[in-house]
């Protein structure tokens, strides 16, 4: 390559396939992608996959995708997802990744709604759930999947094999091979690069466009900001559709060269993770909660010698743990000496099973973490920060920098990002990231983007002394008790949520005397519990109706209590009464969002009568609810359910 | 290989008889299997059902009749033989090894395709390190077709019931069997185990065009997947056909419901 054609690519990295040419130039020999595939990781470099998604443009192109045209991809992360998404901006076309695990109906709106004409599938079960709807989308004319696996038998004319799609692309870029570069040089920074659609925790989904200009100004504010270098390796394993992903796994991988890992299988997250030892880490707080549960269980069927040394260094490190890790003085010499032994004989070998040994920064946002949670990862040496932000601004509004954490706020805006608190507490933020409209949705777009271009992220907040966010609650779920206290359910629910035996958990008590909670348990975690004390259960509903399993939650809660009576500004809200449901909140009951948040408004109409209950002063309520099972069928789940009383403790005045 | 265009006799039952001192296991029962088919013996308890099985592959002796295998008359078979022959079976109550890894349990299905001798392997000498390597890939092909990817390096011991018969089925599977012999795949499970099998056992046989025998409890299952039934009773072949003429057909009503004397 001559000067000055490498002067032309470094000066006009402003759209992601020209990022992608450009690592293609500066480091084709460095991995950019790996899959385990066979038990083995096979890597393709940064030249192999520009040469890929070349042949995927082509061949899309060749099948009729034009500029303008969207392109949903459907499944979980595979690289050749990834890369279809990078072909087609290079056509001049618009990604949709959707959630992979979404029922046929919901893909069905996103489908009509965005205008698909073409999608790229994973495998046997995405195109049936793409056949299964056909019908209602009239647009969608291409399916082309990934997998052939059990696809012989299917001559639906729409239906084409991604091989073959990129054998074809293959001849048509031999033919034509200024064609690819002709249309990467009609981007435009200012083009839509992606649409996302928001995960609906109020009424439909709406489809976020970002340009290529916000993506790639979000993605390197956080590459600067963490000095993230092509030396970083990721774990790819959130669903794509995500915007935390398509941040991580795609938009800053392109700008700073990672090198993407995709997992074997969703299910071989855990040993993956380990094998390959991420720098860069990126999880919602339910992965870590999942992770913390899964090593409590397994400590707790260790030996009594591992078990006392885990507990005793873990105290250690709950001590003084994140103080050294954020090199505060003050640390004694011997909690120092303490906490190097402990390094050697629980930290290490702990962060080594969590996958986590290279880890330079690991980042969570997408839901409140518990600050108990949060702890435990920085006190074991796991540099955990928390970012904050939404699909509507790149998930880069505010970010923690090194040595300035808070168990309990988001950090500090972003560099280029404003943030302002509105009078009614809501964050507003105003910046390159915002997004440039909602598809088709002018009313949407104009009710969240103001006349002064702030954005309203519907979250409520307030910043600290030192000029930390920290975000409380969705503005609209933040409530006040009769009396006038102020009841911020997350919060408590994340208390709640800590505990390795409580999954989920709601919380009541707006325009209450006082606050109720809905609890799931976690079938893992209390279900091995169960086992080592001999109580026999025959599934979910019985071991959640077990007088046994009430009193261990009833522990739980009324430790939440304690804590809530520490803080005068939360004391009031106590949880008074529970009861455990007798089915697991389901996103496919519509009870959880597809990025798991609790759906309020839909489960206090869904179980009516158990809050009625829950305050009426019943000792049980019967309840019969529908659900839907994995294949779409429906069945119905019936228990008495027992209500408990919690003790409430006095306000504690704490000083300081 | 087209899967699905059910061929030529490839096995044939002629008049077996087989009994255990006095007790009368089966009594002369003849029928056949064609290559590609998915074909089903069912019946009620103690009808006979692994007795017949053991006698495909040669557990069992019977004491009359003779078995065909793609025209060879086999009038003693044994448990080698049939292997050689392209058999494989999994069992009613699993015969894994559960102190080893799924891995490893899947590997010893690739036994009789091993060809380095025991020096060549006791040392890891060429010849048995490439082999070694192949014998890895088509596991691990297995491995991915039945989607065990999560419990590969697992004790087969610590793994759920549903998941060792997926691993059992998986050993049968290494040997690149023609004909498979399943028994009770899908006992004990729950509903969504029994649809995940199923699709395993129509996806074996439609991409691999393996000829598949089994022996099922589960009504639904056996009229769904299979393309001929035979159906026993006693130890005596009281129905033959397709699903429809076998449900049809007021012996087997009799069998199953009870008959009205």
């Amino acid at each position: 390559m001559t000067a000055s054609e490498s002067g032309r690519t470094s000066s006009s990295l402003d759209t992601f396939p020209r990022l992608l040419l450009h690592h293609a130039a500066t480091r084709g020999d460095r991995p950019a992608t790996r899959e385990k595939y066979l038990g083995i990781w096979q890597t393709w470099n940064w030249s192999e996959v520009a040469l890929e998604v070349r042949a995927i443009a082509c061949g899309l192109a060749e099948l009729g995708f034009k500029r303008g045209d969207n392109l949903a991809l459907i499944g979980d992360n595979r690289p050749r997802l990834y890369w279809a998404m990078c072909a087609a901006q290079m056509l001049g076309g618009v990604p949709v990744p959707l959630y992979q695990d979404a029922v046929a109906t919901e893909m069905a709106f996103v489908l009509t709604d965005g205008e698909i004409r073409f999608a790229i599938v994973e495998d046997q079960e995405q195109v049936d759930k793409l056949l299964e709807i056909k019908e209602q989308c009239p647009c969608l004319q291409h399916i082309l999947y990934d997998d052939p696996r059990g696809m012989r038998h299917y001559t639906q004319t729409s239906l084409q094999g991604l091989d073959e799609v990129i054998a074809m692309g293959k001849v048509h870029d031999k033919n034509q091979p200024d064609f690819i570069p002709g249309e990467i040089a009609k981007g435009s920074p200012q083009d839509i690069a992606v649409m996302l659609y928001t995960s609906g925790t109020t009424g439909k989904p709406k489809g976020v466009c970002q340009t290529h200009e916000t993506f790639i100004a979000a993605a390197q504010s956080g590459v600067g900001f963490d000095h993230l270098t092509d030396q970083e390796d990721i774990l790819s394993y959130l669903p794509m559709a995500w915007v935390g992903d398509h941040l991580f796994s795609y938009a800053q991988a392109l700008v700073a060269g990672f090198t993407i890992n995709c997992p074997e299988s969703g299910d071989t997250v855990m040993t993956d993770l380990r094998e390959i030892g991420p720098t860069y880490y990126f999880a919602p707080p339910r992965v870590f909660e999942n992770l913390l549960t899964t090593v409590m269980i397994r400590m707790e069927d260790a030996g009594a010698l591992k078990r006392g040394m885990f507990h005793y260094f873990m105290a250690v490190a709950k001590r003084c743990g994140s103080d050294i890790l954020d090199g505060k003085p003050g640390v004694s010499t011997a909690d120092r000496l303490l906490y190097a032994l402990g390094n050697v004989l629980v930290y290490g070998p702990l962060r080594n099973v969590l996958g986590m040994s290279r880890i330079r920064v690991a980042y969570t946002a997408g839901a409140a973490i518990g600050p108990d949670l949060f702890r435990f990862y920085r006190s074991i040496g796991v540099n955990l920060k928390q970012l904050y932000g939404s699909t509507e601004t790149c998930a880069a509004v505010c970010l923690q920098p090194d040595r300035e954490i808070k168990f309990d706020s988001v950090g500090k805006p972003a560099p280029g990002v404003e943030v302002r608190i509105a009078d009614s507490g809501e964050v507003l933020v105003r910046g390159k990231l915002l997004l440039k409209e909602y598809y088709k949705r002018p009313d949407a777009t104009a009710e969240a983007i103001d006349a002064e271009g702030w954005f309203h992220t519907g979250d409520a907040g307030f910043f600290d002394e030192d000029g930390h966010l920290k975000i409380i609650d969705r503005a609209k779920d933040v409530g006040k008790l009769a009396d006038g206290a102020i009841f911020a359910p997350n919060y408590i629910e994340n208390k709640l949520k800590f505990f390795p035996h409580i999954k989920e958990a709601v919380c009541f008590g707006h325009d209450r005397d006082m606050v109720c909670a809905f609890v799931n348990i976690d079938m893992g975690a209390v279900g091995n519990w169960a086992e080592r004390r001999g109580l026999p259960y025959s599934g979910y509903t019985d071991l959640a109706g077990k007088k046994d399993v009430l009193d261990l939650v009833r522990e739980c809660v009324e430790q939440v209590n304690v804590d809530l009576s520490h803080d005068a500004m939360v004391a009031e809200t106590q949880i008074h009464r529970f009861l455990v449901l007798h089915k697991e909140l389901d996103p496919d009951d519509d009870e959880l969002t597809r990025t798991r948040k609790v759906r309020r408004g839909f489960i206090s109409e869904k179980y009516g009568v158990l809050i009625d209950a829950l305050y009426s002063g019943k000792t049980s309520q019967f309840i019969e609810t529908q659900v839907k099972f994995e294949d779409g069928r429906t069945g119905k789940v019936a228990a008495d359910l027992v209500i408990c009383e919690v003790k409430t403790f006095p306000v504690m005045k704490k000083a300081a | 290989m087209s899967g699905r265009n059910i061929g030529e006799v490839i096995l044939d039952l002629n008049n077996i008889s087989l009994s255990f001192g006095g007790v009368k296991a089966l009594t002369d029962i003849s029928f056949n299997v064609r290559e590609h088919e998915i074909r089903a013996i069912i019946g009620p308890n103690g009808a006979g059902k692994s007795s017949m099985l053991n006698v495909i592959n040669g557990v069992y002796r019977p004491q009359h009749g003779e078995i065909i295998l793609r025209g060879e008359h086999f009038a003693n078979m044994n448990s080698y033989k049939a292997a050689k022959a392209g058999l494989a079976r999994t069992f009613q109550n699993i015969a894994l090894f559960k102190g080893m890894s799924v891995l490893d349990n899947i590997m010893t299905g690739r036994n009789l395709k091993m060809k380095a001798n025991i020096l060549q392997q006791a040392f890891w000498l060429g010849p048995a390190q490439r082999e070694e390597l192949e014998h890895r890939l088509k596991v691990e092909e297995i491995i991915d077709f039945l989607e065990i990817q999560h419990i590969r390096k697992i004790p087969v011991g610590r793994l759920p019931y549903g998941l060792q018969k997926r691993v059992d089925l998986a050993r049968a599977l290494a040997m690149e069997p023609q004909i498979l012999l399943l028994d009770e795949p899908m006992a004990g499970m729950n509903v969504e185990e029994k649809q995940d099998m199923c699709r395993f056992i129509l996806d074996v046989n439609d991409q691999f065009g393996t000829t598949v025998v089994l022996i099922e409890h589960d009504m639904g299952v056996v009229m769904d997947i299979s393309d001929r039934v035979v159906v026993l009773d006693y130890g005596k072949k009281i129905g033959d056909g397709t699903p429809d003429e076998v449900r049809a057909n007021p012996d087997v009503i009799s069998a199953y419901l009870g008959a009205s004397h």
